[in-house]
């Protein structure tokens, strides 16, 4: 008798599966990865190349060695986090900076927790955060562009503005110094990511036209930064930053765009996603406004990420013919 | 025009409907057939038959085992040859009768032409008698026995019947060619159902990757004069077909946890019940036959095949030239709910629409990795649950849990394998956690009951301890 499979349905699948999805956030980064090669030059090509390499081998050594398990290196995830962790670097980053990063990342954030699937904290940015409070100095020294294009130089924006409102100026006479055609094409002294919003915006677009992501925690990220400045600009325009300069600063876009939304640590429900990225947008403007440090995006993701668990348990989706 | 579909979830599988050209032909006749007692949800009918009798075609061989229950009729004309257990489409043993088939003569009564007959019966008891005498159950699936769901408990009050022409699982199309080819009649059965059911206004529910059925059947309306009866052009969308999900699309009602659709004022035949209704009430014909798409890119033989009850699935594939070597797996049903078949000498139920034939690639399911918590199972699932959950909660057991969560809505649709990146066996999962979930509630409305009773039954104990102390 001829032998059969039997096994219960469904009996088809979905051309998706978790590398087809990484591949799509690979492709979506890849505009701002050329943009920030045609700004930064060879060196930042050197922080991506070291990056994404030491994040893959990295994880293949200890799946192999100290997991004994599988490699997971296949489904290209760690890809990306050596992508997004080199976008968040100054393209300044001595290589051996790049790579403590990357071992944080993937070896504390992502590997110690189980891998994929089961790190609370995006591992991108918890690399990126060990970094900026170990090797202040590198993390801290942003050059400006060097590559085809003229550039101002100088700290990054954010950064001056705290500096400068220290020394008692005020924020339109800081402020006055940039374009914000500048910041949006990125002419501006920052990580190697803020280089160019419009390419993270395109990016961003592609992602949510294939459906590999949703809009929700970007828009409601957008929308709290935009609301929360609007207020604070609108009381004191001397010391608060105006809501366009807070969109456009301090890696918002891209830690909106490509870092909140990450799937292992956002929430899964409609309305979890949204205070997930109210309480990233508020966060950020209150570490902005009133915090030590000049830009809060990273600082608001990690501690919003901390939180998902709970924001599972209290927001559900509609159940069908359930009130 | 604006085009329906339900409110939550669902996915989008290709349609795949390689077999929409080929029209409905009759099988010939297997020399022999097993018709089996368990053709419908509910208590086995019950032989009445015995070895060695002629029957006819049309002929009843089983009586309903209960009130929810069926007839079953000899699909053939021949000789009872053995009545005892035989192993069913999953290999479980079911009783079957066994008939060697001589000739093909049809029991008295049965009306064979192809006339159409559109004068209705005026009294609807007579007519959902017809419809209980010609053992008519749900073809949509189910088979859930169609004079039980057209006698709705009292003090529930039908206002739509909803035709399902949606025929949303891929490859499926024998309703398709069914609308195309016997349209009259299944409009005809339409209006026998909206006037059983208090002459109220129908609605026959066909997607939109059916334009010829849909034409056709609007043609048809228009031509018998029907005015209660209107087409509705629904969005592509799997399950639509779920009797759930078509009333939320049809009518804007969400029928509730446990609930029947009766409750939204709601009643939900399939396009084949249609069709099978019209034979029993207006031509005197029982379900004896039905149609089934055999289909599959590895099957060159595409077909829709009018088959009698009981007709081996091996008669079938061998009549279309047999199984390529590269078919893996044999669904009978479409590719999202369809069982997988382990037995090729099972025959054929009523509710058999269709045969499907995969090929390693197409249904080998990849290895199950790690939950990247992506939240595709449950932007997928049509009941608005949440798999991902619900499968960890299954692998601890967790009873109470999974009830909260609703684990006992699941439809089994499918919808969150299908979409899930990591392949993680959800529906398996899920399906386990739904049934200890629906263990506790039932032995909760057990125990409830048992609790009423005794309540009922101490008075009476009492007063005889009294008697017994006088």
């Amino acid at each position: 008798m001829e032998k059969l499979l039997v096994s219960p349905n469904p009996h088809i699948h979905a051309p998706v599966s978790t590398k087809t999805l990484m591949r799509d956030v690979i492709i979506a980064l890849i505009p701002a990865v050329i943009c920030s090669f045609v700004f930064y030059g060879w060196r930042e090509i050197l922080v991506m190349a070291v990056s994404v390499a030491s994040c893959v081998c990295l994880e293949w050594a200890i799946t192999k060695y100290m997991l004994k398990k599988p490699s997971t290196i296949g489904d290209l995830s760690a890809v990306i986090t050596g992508i997004l962790l080199a976008l968040n670097l100054p393209y300044t980053t001595p290589w051996w900076v790049v790579m403590i990063g990357a071992v944080v990342a993937i070896g504390v954030a992502k590997m110690t927790f189980g891998g994929i699937g089961q790190n609370i904290w995006n591992p991108a940015l918890v690399g990126r955060v060990f970094l900026l409070v170990s090797f202040p100095t590198y993390m801290t020294t942003w050059g400006a562009p060097q590559g085809v294009m003229d550039a101002v130089s100088g700290p990054t924006p954010l950064g001056a503005i705290q500096e400068g409102l220290m020394q008692g100026a005020t924020v339109q006479e800081l402020t006055s110094a940039y374009d914000y055609k500048d910041l949006l094409f990125a002419n501006l002294g920052g990580s190697a990511g803020e280089a160019c919003a419009l390419a993270l915006l395109a990016g961003f677009i592609y992602l949510c036209c294939r459906k590999v992501v949703k809009p929700w925690i970007t828009l409601s990220i957008f929308a709290t930064v935009v609301l929360t400045s609007l207020i604070f600009w609108g009381i004191n325009p001397a010391r608060f930053t105006d809501p366009i300069f807070n969109l456009l600063t301090g890696g918002l876009i891209l830690g909106a765009c490509f870092m909140a939304t990450d799937y292992v640590t956002s929430p899964m429900s409609l309305w979890g996603q949204v205070v997930f990225g109210v309480g990233i947008g508020f966060l950020t403007m209150m570490i902005r406004y009133f915090g030590s440090y000049p830009e809060g995006v990273s600082f608001a993701i990690l501690f919003m990420n901390s939180v998902v668990p709970l924001l599972n348990m209290w927001f559900h989706q509609k159940k069908f013919g359930r009130k | 025009m604006s085009k329906h579909t339900f409110s939550i979830g669902g996915v989008h599988p290709h349609d795949s409907k390689i077999s929409r050209g080929c029209p409905i032909c009759p099988l010939p006749l297997a020399p022999t057939v097993y018709i089996s007692v368990a053709q419908h949800i509910g208590a086995p009918s019950v032989p009445c038959v015995a070895v060695g009798d002629k029957v006819k075609v049309g002929q009843v061989i089983a009586e309903p085992g209960g009130f929810v229950s069926a007839y079953i009729h000899s699909s053939v004309s021949g000789t009872v040859k053995s009545i005892g257990p035989r192993p069913d489409l999953a290999g479980r043993p079911v009783t079957h009768i066994e008939i060697a088939v001589e000739g093909d003569e049809w029991a008295e009564g049965i009306d064979t032409s192809d006339t159409l007959v559109t004068e209705i019966p005026e009294d609807n008891k007579a007519i959902i008698e017809k419809i209980r005498q010609g053992g008519v159950v749900g073809l949509g699936g189910a088979t859930f026995p169609t004079h039980v769901k057209l006698s709705p408990p009292p003090g529930s009050k039908c206002e739509r019947v909803i035709i399902n022409g949606c025929e949303c699982e891929p490859y499926l199309t024998s309703d398709f060619r069914t609308l195309l080819e016997k349209g009259e009649q299944v409009v005809v059965g339409a209006a026998i159902l909206a006037k059983v059911m208090g002459g109220v206004p129908c609605t026959i529910a066909i997607e939109e990757n059916k334009p010829e059925a849909i034409a056709h059947i609007r043609e048809v309306i228009a031509k018998l004069g029907y005015t209660g009866i209107e087409v509705m052009v629904m969005k592509m969308m799997y399950p639509q077909g779920g009797e759930k999900q078509l009333i939320d699309a049809v009518m804007h009602r969400q029928v509730g946890s446990g609930a029947l659709p009766i409750s939204v004022g709601a009643v939900v035949q399939n396009v084949a019940t249609a069709l099978a209704v019209y034979d029993a009430v207006q031509k005197g014909k029982p379900i004896v036959d039905n149609s089934v798409t055999v289909t599959g890119e590895c099957f060159p033989n595409q077909a829709n095949l009018l088959v009698r009850v009981g007709t081996p699935l091996r008669y079938i594939l061998d009549y279309l030239g047999g199984i390529p070597a590269e078919a893996v797996k044999v669904i009978s049903g479409g590719p999202m709910m369809g069982r997988a078949v382990s037995n090729l000498d099972a025959a054929t139920v009523k509710g058999t629409g269709a045969l499907l034939l995969l090929t390693e690639a197409q249904t080998r399911r990849a290895p199950e990795s790690e939950c990247i918590r992506c939240g595709r199972c449950a932007d997928a699932c049509p009941m608005g649950l949440e798999p991902f959950l619900l499968q960890k909660l299954s692998r601890s057991a967790n009873v109470e849990a999974l009830e909260a969560n609703a684990a006992q809505d699941c439809i089994e649709c499918g919808c969150c394998l299908y979409s899930c990146p990591a392949n993680i066996p959800l529906l398996d999962w899920v399906r386990m956690g739904k049934g200890m979930a629906m263990g506790a509630i039932r032995a909760r409305a057990a125990a409830a009951k048992a609790a009423a009773e005794a309540a009922k039954a101490a008075p009476v104990i009492s007063s005889e301890v009294e008697k017994s102390k006088k």
